[in-house]
């Protein structure tokens, strides 16, 4: 082997652990540089009086994250609700009961509008969502509402997770093997016992888990659920009042955490926060299918 | 008993009908309600011309400031983006090729990555920006929507690498070629179609995504010239237009989200395209 070819493999070399060094160093980096950032919170807050407290008047100096954590929450087990069922029994219907042209047809649309950024579904949250909840929905229920509230956040979100997780549980449907379904119904069993029986039964775990990726990305979501939230802080039940999501927490108050002391802190831990919670369930849930995936 | 289990399967079937259908049908009616509230209002004046004075008051002009600092921003992180992933997903597959218990570790970060959403590097490259002395600049939004990309460039592109059958390597490092040189000339060559996938995916990733530049590239009427002026982004004009009061803006924003949805559609669908026409050369 002549010098010139040796020392090309030597430094490709370096440049190809230097990549995967830098990229597998993001995950910790962020840690370290969000933490790096909210510490200066820690020195009069402590960890549960930020998490558990309501009270949020950044002048003067407190900070309860309360408020925003419970609104977070809301509007993803909200859209949660409405997207699970929905994206479960599409699964089903176009890997099991549908024929293989349909399939053909709606994988390729799922996954082009899975690529769809979130300002646009924002948009059309407050084009069709907003309009329809003030005039139609809240009325009927008898509330008042300007239609900005924590339902058409969560109806956003759930749409917006829906192209995501469909194709997570068509992807975990196609795992189970042919000849189980097909045990299954030589037997005797009609397709949706079959479905209930062995196609639900086997594919738990994996439903589970996209289940949870929907939910991790629900929780993260920013642009999309900022626009329609409303972004007024409090507490309730009612989903027809505004809410304030932590994402949107951090977008809106970018331009003035400079001229309060401590806030661009108490924004960085929310980022933290964020990063910590969705980190942990990513981790669970891809747990779950890379333990499926080896079977 | 019979009978009953007739009812379920029919009720079943139906629920899961209507489920399927009504996804679709939602999806569709949301690309078909953002073009046509947008498409009135579309105009060669919105695309191609920079906004004048007075323009997010109803004046004259465009956002062409936004179009071009998007794909500015975008192109420069997919750049990165390629620097740093490239290497490592070709790492992944030649050097660790022996070590499947490292390369699912490898696999399983990356993945859980992934889900880490946007805002939260924005809120990271911004912390980055102050520890460097930088301001909300091209080169700064260009470094977070990196760290954005980056890992699906990774996964997606890897995910088509594992598919190369190890023989591949081994007949290559027979005929006495280094470990470089299998890397770049065979695998990547073998897949080159998932590669161009992979960089298009992170490209509308980079295009789409507005809460990581939200903190870090800043927001401008002009065109940046080098890396250290601000930019402007079609999902921050998007977000910035339709926040205004005066309906005529709002206007601009439906086309502006046209736009966007429009960039997005044919990245995807060229992406198809491409990776069909490349994988004509792969070895099978």
């Amino acid at each position: 082997m002549n010098d010139k070819r040796k020392l090309t493999d030597i430094m490709v070399n370096i440049w190809m652990r230097g990549g995967l060094y830098i990229l597998l160093s993001i995950p910790v980096l962020t840690g370290i540089g969000l933490y790096w950032k909210a510490a200066p919170l820690f020195h009069d807050h402590s960890f549960t009086d930020l998490v558990f407290s309501g009270k949020w008047f950044p002048m003067k100096g407190e900070f309860g994250f309360l408020p925003f954590i419970y609104s977070s929450i809301y509007v993803t087990v909200l859209s949660f609700i409405i997207s699970a069922p929905l994206c479960l029994f599409a699964a089903v219907y176009l890997t099991q009961f549908g024929n293989q042209r349909l399939l053909n047809f709606t994988l390729p649309v799922i996954d082009i509008l899975a690529g769809i950024p979130s300002v646009v579904y924002g948009v059309w949250g407050i084009l069709v969502i907003v309009p329809v909840i003030s005039d139609h929905v809240a009325p009927f229920f008898g509330a008042n509402s300007s239609g900005y509230s924590l339902l058409s956040g969560g109806i956003v979100l759930a749409i917006m997770c829906i192209p995501y997780m469909l194709n997570m549980l068509i992807e975990v449907f196609h795992t189970i093997p042919v000849g189980m379904k097909e045990a299954s119904l030589a037997l005797g069993a009609t397709r949706w016992e079959m479905v209930k029986h062995v196609v639900i039964r086997k594919g738990f775990p994996g439903i589970i888990s996209a289940f949870g990726l929907g939910i991790a990305k629900a929780f993260g979501e920013t642009i999309a659920v900022l626009m329609v939230v409303g972004n007024t802080l409090n507490i309730s039940i009612s989903p027809f009042e505004a809410g304030y999501p932590l994402p949107a927490l951090i977008a809106n108050n970018y331009g003035e955490m400079m001229s309060i002391p401590d806030y661009d802190s108490a924004l960085m831990f929310a980022a933290l926060l964020l990063f910590v919670v969705i980190l942990l369930i990513n981790l669970f849930f891809r747990y779950f299918i890379h333990k499926t995936e080896k079977i | 008993m019979n009978r009953w289990k007739k009812i379920e399967e029919w009720i079943f079937r139906g629920i899961s009908f209507a489920a399927a259908f009504s996804v679709v049908l939602i999806l569709l009616y949301l690309l078909v309600v953002i073009f046509k509230k947008g498409i009135g209002s579309l105009s060669w004046e919105i695309v191609f011309s920079l906004p004048e004075g007075g323009y997010y008051f109803g004046g004259g002009g465009g956002i062409l400031n936004a179009v071009v600092g998007s794909f500015y921003l975008s192109v420069g992180a997919t750049i990165l983006a390629v620097i740093i992933g490239l290497p490592a997903a070709l790492f992944i597959n030649v050097q660790l090729i022996r070590l499947k218990h490292t390369q699912n570790i490898i696999r399983y970060l990356l993945d859980a990555l992934w889900g880490i959403p946007s805002i939260v590097y924005g809120a990271f490259g911004f912390a980055v920006m102050l520890f460097l002395g930088l301001n909300a600049s091209l080169l700064a939004g260009i470094i977070t929507v990196a760290l954005l990309i980056t890992p699906i460039l990774v996964r997606a592109f890897d995910e088509v690498l594992k598919t190369i059958p190890v023989e591949l390597q081994e007949a290559s490092y027979s005929l006495g070629s280094t470990k470089t040189e299998t890397a770049l000339k065979v695998l990547f060559k073998q897949g080159f179609a998932g590669f161009i996938t992979a960089l298009l995916l992170a490209f509308g990733r980079g295009i789409g995504d507005a809460a990581s530049v939200l903190f870090t590239a800043g927001y401008t009427d002009n065109i940046p010239v080098t890396l250290d002026e601000p930019v402007a982004t079609l999902p921050l004009s998007i977000f910035f237009q339709l926040s205004s009061p005066i309906e005529e803006v709002r206007q601009r924003a439906y086309a502006a989200a046209v736009i966007l949805t429009f960039i997005i559609l044919i990245i995807s669908v060229s992406a198809r395209f491409l990776s069909k026409r490349y994988s004509k050369n792969i070895i099978k």
